[in-house]
């Protein structure tokens, strides 16, 4: 063989070996962050959502870098559709061993969420009794709740007084106030872009449930059909914010002067305060009927382990730790970037935070009027009723015969789960 | 080197082989060197495009939630669910609606565009490298770019503070389809993206028209303009006309972007790989339901596409000869 030849191979070799390195480059691209095994340990992934209040992210890593026992690698899920990123992600090989969400039974049923009861049964008496209890299918507890966070109408006290407007009590005097609220440059009330985060406080308010006990539809009654109706009034009054750049979750439209109340939850109470100081007040939704009662949703999030996870027990080993041991790491989580309420009843109480001011008041409604959600109403229940909100209330159509429709959808997702 | 004859006269060595003869084996088989070529491909193509099509072929016939490897049979119940469906069905309508106003749209602006640019005397590539750069932003960030600045809700927004000017009160361009200003804020944003890459192809037909054919018009008492633009300009950009009215309507077909980001949590103005979307990776996940969805698309896309063949004319030149 020719010094050429012997030249040439060389040259190809070394070509072969650059586009193959490419190649695997851009593959451990692809695949990149996935918090598999990097020495030591085997290499735990999570799945966040993005939260907004600032320093979330670092924190959730800062827990997960103090963790010894394995490398934990975190995924920061940017923009609105977590939720469709998890389901999918949760049938591939790339799925996350552990990853927050909220208790749904359809995951129990497809076997994608570990039974976590061994790990909570210890400390179970420590956790609020409606967190335990929305997580409980059979016995089994399938989540661990890292945070409660309970969501109302925060409103700013000198545009109510100038307005000559009391804190609403019903659907109609909501509507009736953002009427006399609203000016050329401020709008009366925001209840976020889609609305959909009305639909679950209007069914309580409205004295209906999603399920009843036998997990039968629950929420088609006279008064939410009334209540759908009052809110495509309001919709139409011209007294609503509508399409702010921002959803209901991010407290700029009230920080802004954009409208004088909102629909959010306890998490940007700092936020508002640092922008509006003592000009802040809260009030849970109105009731809805003369049957209704104010209702407060304590919207959350919990921690589930995957079922398939190849990490299983590691992954069950670092929930624990994280989310029942770490009791610092918890009231850091909870109190120290929004206010959320720390399902642990032993850190909730000693949380000085929630002990005073607007922060215990939202504790107060919290105890008072809250609800949870309900295990058995899974995204396809949540859907219809999504689309509901959107055809009667967004669109116009007529909220009966909407919610007619979405009887038979939930029906068959019930009948799914139920038999 | 030579030989020497009786005659004494020396004659040529016959000549050897040849130092340049061509390799044989695999390297210099062209059947070897085509699949080597187009095989990375076709492996490429089968594993994530037919296989999963027969993938979703499998699926669209079992009750598939929240699963890619489900057990239960049940027959054609997906297609049944996927054709009495009102949003799937209303899917269809959105496509057609929106192709109705963006192929003409953008096929006109872009023409005009063309002309415009292609009569420039002076920064000719300023103007043409305007309006084409929108073509490198992409579907997402322009969205966003649209729905929170330009159309938001608020007195700030953009549109809202122009309207501002006139005394005219904000409008809220997504939150409702009465009045469908959705349509607006969607046609605008796809049509500031692609008009552009459409105006390229124009400028270049453009330019290859000959220069002889205005003059010899201008000869027989042609007008410059409308006249000379009607009977020399357009004619002449009919095959480019054609093709691109075939890429607007391939690129409507597969619009999903600017609608999953513009109008999020409607229940209107969905085109199909928007609804197909929410059915099956979406928060549904019905991955049976969707699959045959996409089947059912994509047979409706195959007869449309024939249809279309049928009455442009594809391949009737190659017939007449």
């Amino acid at each position: 063989m020719s010094a050429f030849r012997n030249s040439n191979f060389d040259r190809r070799t070394a070509l072969r070996a650059a586009l193959g390195l490419a190649a695997a480059g851009g593959l451990a691209a692809c695949g990149g962050n996935t918090g598999r095994s990097s020495g030591g340990g085997a290499g735990l992934t999570q799945y966040f959502h993005a939260y907004g209040e600032a320093g979330t992210e670092q924190a959730i890593k800062r827990y997960a870098k103090a963790y010894k026992e394995t490398n934990v690698t975190t995924q920061w899920i940017t923009g609105s559709n977590f939720e469709s990123k998890l389901f999918a992600s949760l049938l591939t090989d790339k799925a996350p061993d552990c990853f927050e969400f909220h208790p749904q039974l359809q995951m129990i049923e497809s076997g994608q969420v570990a039974d976590l009861t061994d790990l909570i049964d210890p400390v179970k008496d420590d956790f609020n009794p409606a967190d335990i209890q929305s997580h409980t299918v059979d016995g089994k507890i399938y989540g661990i709740r890292m945070i409660d966070d309970p969501q109302f109408f925060f409103y700013r006290p000198s545009l109510f007084e100038k307005a000559g407007v009391e804190v609403p009590q019903t659907l109609e005097e909501l509507a009736e106030a953002a009427a006399k609220l609203t000016t050329d440059k401020v709008k009366g009330a925001y209840l976020g872009n889609t609305l959909h985060s009305m639909i679950n406080p209007l069914i309580w308010s409205a004295g209906a449930q999603h399920l009843d006990e036998k997990n039968q539809i629950a929420y088609h009654t006279d008064a939410v059909v009334d209540g759908f109706k009052q809110l495509r009034k309001l919709f139409t009054s011209g007294d609503l914010l509508l399409d702010a750049p921002t959803d209901f979750w991010d407290p700029s439209a009230l920080n802004q002067g954009l409208t004088a109340m909102q629909w959010c939850g306890m998490w940007a109470m700092p936020q508002m305060q640092e922008a509006l100081g003592d000009d802040l007040g809260i009030f849970p939704f109105p009731k809805v009927g003369s049957a209704g009662k104010q209702s407060v949703y304590n919207g959350g999030w919990s921690m589930f382990v995957n079922a398939k996870s190849k990490n299983l027990e590691a992954t069950k080993e670092y929930v624990k730790w994280l989310w029942i041991d770490q009791k610092e790491y918890q009231e850091d989580w909870a109190l120290s970037y929004g206010f959320h309420i720390p399902p642990r009843t032993s850190i909730a109480e000693s949380a000085d935070k929630l002990k005073s001011g607007l922060p215990a008041e939202g504790v107060k409604l919290f105890n008072e009027f809250g609800h949870f959600d309900n295990i058995g109403w899974t995204q396809a229940s949540i859907t219809a009723l999504d689309d509901v909100l959107a055809n009667c209330v967004r669109k116009g159509g007529d909220p009966d015969k909407e919610l007619t429709k979405a009887d038979a959808k939930v029906n068959k997702e019930l009948k799914k789960l139920f038999g | 080197m030579s030989t020497i004859t009786k005659d004494g006269v020396s004659s040529p060595a016959p000549a050897k082989a040849s130092p340049a003869k061509p390799r044989r084996g695999l390297r210099g088989s062209p059947t070897f060197n085509f699949w080597l070529f187009t095989g990375p491909f076709l492996i490429g193509l089968a594993i994530f495009v037919y296989l999963p099509i027969l993938w979703s072929l499998y699926l669209s016939f079992f009750e598939a939630r929240f699963t890619v490897t489900p057990s239960e049979f049940i027959g054609v119940d997906n297609y049944v669910t996927m054709l009495t469906d009102e949003d799937f069905m209303g899917s269809l309508v959105t496509f057609t609606i929106f192709a109705a106003f963006i192929v003409p749209l953008t096929w006109g602006t872009s023409l005009g565009l063309a002309l415009m640019v292609n009569r420039l005397r002076f920064m000719r590539a300023f103007f043409r490298s305007v309006f084409f750069l929108p073509t490198a932003v992409s579907y997402v960030a322009a969205s966003l770019v649209w729905k929170m600045s330009i159309f938001n809700g608020v007195r700030f927004g953009l549109a809202n503070t122009f309207l501002g000017l006139f005394g005219i009160d904000n409008t809220a361009w997504l939150a409702s389809p009465d009045p469908p200003w959705y349509w607006l804020v969607i046609l605008t944003v796809r049509l500031w993206l692609q008009a552009g890459f459409y105006m390229i192809l124009f400028i270049a037909a453009l330019q290859n028209i000959p220069q002889e054919m205005y003059e010899a018009a201008a000869i027989d008492g042609a007008k410059p303009g409308w006249q000379t633009f009607w009977y020399i300009t357009l004619p002449q950009l009919r095959a480019t006309s054609t093709a691109v009215i075939l890429l607007l309507l391939v690129a409507a077909y597969q619009a999903f972007d600017e609608f999953f980001n513009l109008l999020s949590k409607t229940t209107w103005g969905r085109p199909p790989l928007v609804e197909l979307y929410h059915k099956a990776l979406g928060e549904s996940q019905d991955y049976g339901a969707g699959s045959a969805g996409a089947l059912i698309l994509t047979v409706l896309i195959c007869l449309v596409t024939l249809l279309q063949g049928k009455f442009m004319g594809f391949g009737r030149g190659e017939e007449s000869k």
